[in-house]
């Protein structure tokens, strides 16, 4: 039971992550109808921009939290800064020349930015993974359980909390916006019909590339996140972190937001559990399958829109 | 009721290399009602999206307050004051009523909102009652309510309507058509109305042009065209 609540804890901690950049395929999806295969390297460039700016501020645990919080916050700014222009200039540079052209050609445009990005960190930055001390420490008890076979402690750590409360807080304001507020109502606007809206006088190119700009905002917090839960990051960890966000935008409902943050929960939970009671080294395995059978089984996910309309 | 609002010289628009407007030369006065009939397929609905620049025309110009529109892009033409409630509708299924109404106050950045819907609601009581209801779920007269409310949101000083009879019943249709004759007598609102249902409009019309296959055929009154004989018997036989 305590191991069980400790791999819960872990897996909503990890199902944040993948949820925030889960919300970025799902936007761009709803939007313009195409899966921004670069959006794991956004995530990719906000973790190593990250890393970057937390290393020449000369941020360790030993800063005090007043301190920290502080240069936290101007590294997330800076972070969300850098990935939007990158994003937006990937919108404007590769899918919004192919706009209209047969699908597969803004695909494969996506899967070469992707690899423009990859390869670009890699040179810039040198191959080999980032590690670097933990900066959030300390971490709280929960349970204690001591029977014949030891003791075992269920933890939170402050970094965790962390994580939670603050994707919490994200996925509050960013639900508020798409449906409060007339950017939102724009977005969605544009993702129903996008010849009307620009009728209505939407500009639609503008709020495409507002779309971009916040999914890449939500992916640039992931990504420091992301490195500074696991304290190291590198020029590859938007593959994997990419594909399981991406599976689940799938399993949620490609285009659904709530499906976004619901389906990074359950990929979460499922890595956790899977390699808490299977095997760590098929983790990744999990959430594949996951996808595989989503695609096969339920193509519209959990909370897919219904395709009949009345008109 | 004399200078021209909107007008339309030698307007040409392809689809790829089907050409669907001919030449096409029109002109709107501010304070009138001027109708386009014709049958299906004759290219009336493709010079309502022309107008706002989509799809393009390839030659001719689009004047608007004297102002040449032909290049400008859609959204832009939409601020300069022109509405359409356009051909088959296009509410936003998945937005409630009262978010399709604020979407068409978009051009004013809501700034007369509270006062506009009240309006609406008045013209077309039923949107108040289904303000919270998602539009997709409207019947189609009460859509297209809906659509002509939202292009009114706008407080447009050209009013684009293109077919707003189509599909309704007729106690519906007489509503809709004297919700616009009002808008035109009392607020003197312009209004630029495709119609196949040719009596109504005709009625209705200061100005009339017939179209076919891409081309004005015939220009006139509404009254003038609807004692041609020639108009009687290819657009209201059968008629009401
Ligand atoms: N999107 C389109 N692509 C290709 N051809 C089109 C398109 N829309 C309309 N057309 C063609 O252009 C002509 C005029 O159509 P339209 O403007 O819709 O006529 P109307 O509104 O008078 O019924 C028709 O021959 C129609 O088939
Ligand atoms: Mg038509």
């Amino acid at each position: 039971m305590e191991y069980f609540l400790q791999q819960l804890i872990n897996g909503l901690t990890l199902g944040s992550i993948y949820g925030l950049i889960a919300i970025g395929y799902t936007m761009v999806y709803g939007i313009i109808g195409m899966i921004n295969f670069a959006h794991g390297d956004v995530f990719m460039i906000g973790s190593v921009v990250s890393f970057i700016l937390v290393l020449s501020l000369g941020l360790t645990g030993g800063s005090g939290p007043f301190l920290i919080i502080l240069s936290l916050a101007l590294v997330v700014v800076i972070a969300m800064l850098i990935a939007s222009v990158y994003n937006w200039t990937i919108e404007r540079v590769a899918y919004k020349p192919l706009r209209g052209s047969f699908r597969l050609a803004p695909l494969i445009s996506a899967i070469g930015m992707s690899i423009v990005l990859q390869e670009f960190v890699r040179i810039a930055q040198e191959g080999r993974p980032k590690p670097i001390q933990a900066i959030v420490t300390g971490k709280y008890e929960l349970l204690e359980r001591v029977n014949d076979q030891g003791q075992f402690i269920v933890t939170i750590s402050n970094m965790q909390i962390l994580i939670i409360v603050c994707t919490v807080a994200l996925m509050a304001a960013f639900t508020t916006i798409i449906n409060r507020t007339s950017l939102g109502r724009a977005q969605r606007a544009c993702e129903q019909d996008q010849k009307m809206a620009s009728l209505l006088g939407i500009d639609v190119d503008r709020t495409i590339s507002i779309t971009f700009i916040m999914g890449a905002c939500l992916a640039a917090f992931a990504g420091l996140m992301f490195f500074m839960y696991y304290n190291v990051t590198d020029f590859f960890v938007g593959f994997l972190a990419g594909i399981k966000a991406f599976t689940a935008a799938v399993l949620g409902g490609i285009g659904s937001i709530p499906g976004a943050m619901l389906g990074g929960m359950v990929i979460g939970l499922v890595e956790v559990f899977w390699s808490a009671y299977f095997s760590v080294e098929y983790k990744d395995v999990a959430a594949f399958t996951i996808l595989a059978m989503v695609l096969i089984f339920m193509p519209q996910g959990l909370l897919g829109k219904p395709e009949v309309e009345k008109v | 009721m004399s200078e021209a609002l909107l007008t339309g010289r030698g307007v040409e628009t392809f689809y790829g290399k089907i050409q669907a407007l001919r030449g096409i030369d029109f002109d709107v006065r501010k304070g009138e009602i001027a109708t386009l009939i014709g049958s299906n397929g004759a290219g009336k609905s493709t010079l309502m999206m022309t107008i706002f620049g989509t799809p393009r025309a390839r030659s001719g110009t689009i004047t608007f307050e004297g102002k040449d529109i032909t290049k400008l892009p859609s959204h832009q033409i939409a601020r300069l004051g022109i509405a359409q409630s356009p051909e088959g509708r296009r509410i936003f299924p998945r937005m409630t009523v009262l978010e399709n109404l604020q979407m068409g106050a978009t051009v004013n950045d809501m700034a007369f909102f509270e006062e506009d819907v009240a309006k609406i609601y008045k013209l077309f009581p039923i949107l108040e009652k289904r303000h919270t209801q998602r539009a997709g779920t409207l019947s189609g007269g009460e859509q297209q309510m809906l659509a002509i409310g939202r292009a009114l949101m706008a407080r447009p000083k050209l009013l684009l309507l293109d077919e707003p009879s189509l599909g309704l019943a007729p106690i519906i249709v007489r509503s809709i058509f004297s919700a616009i004759k009002e808008l035109n007598e009392k607020e003197g609102l312009t209004v630029f109305l495709v119609e196949q249902n040719a009596f109504h409009a005709l009625k209705l019309a200061h100005r009339a042009y017939v179209m076919v296959n891409g081309k004005i055929t015939m220009t006139g009154t509404g009254k003038e065209l609807l004692a041609r004989p020639e108009v009687r018997a290819a657009y209201l036989e059968g008629g009401h």
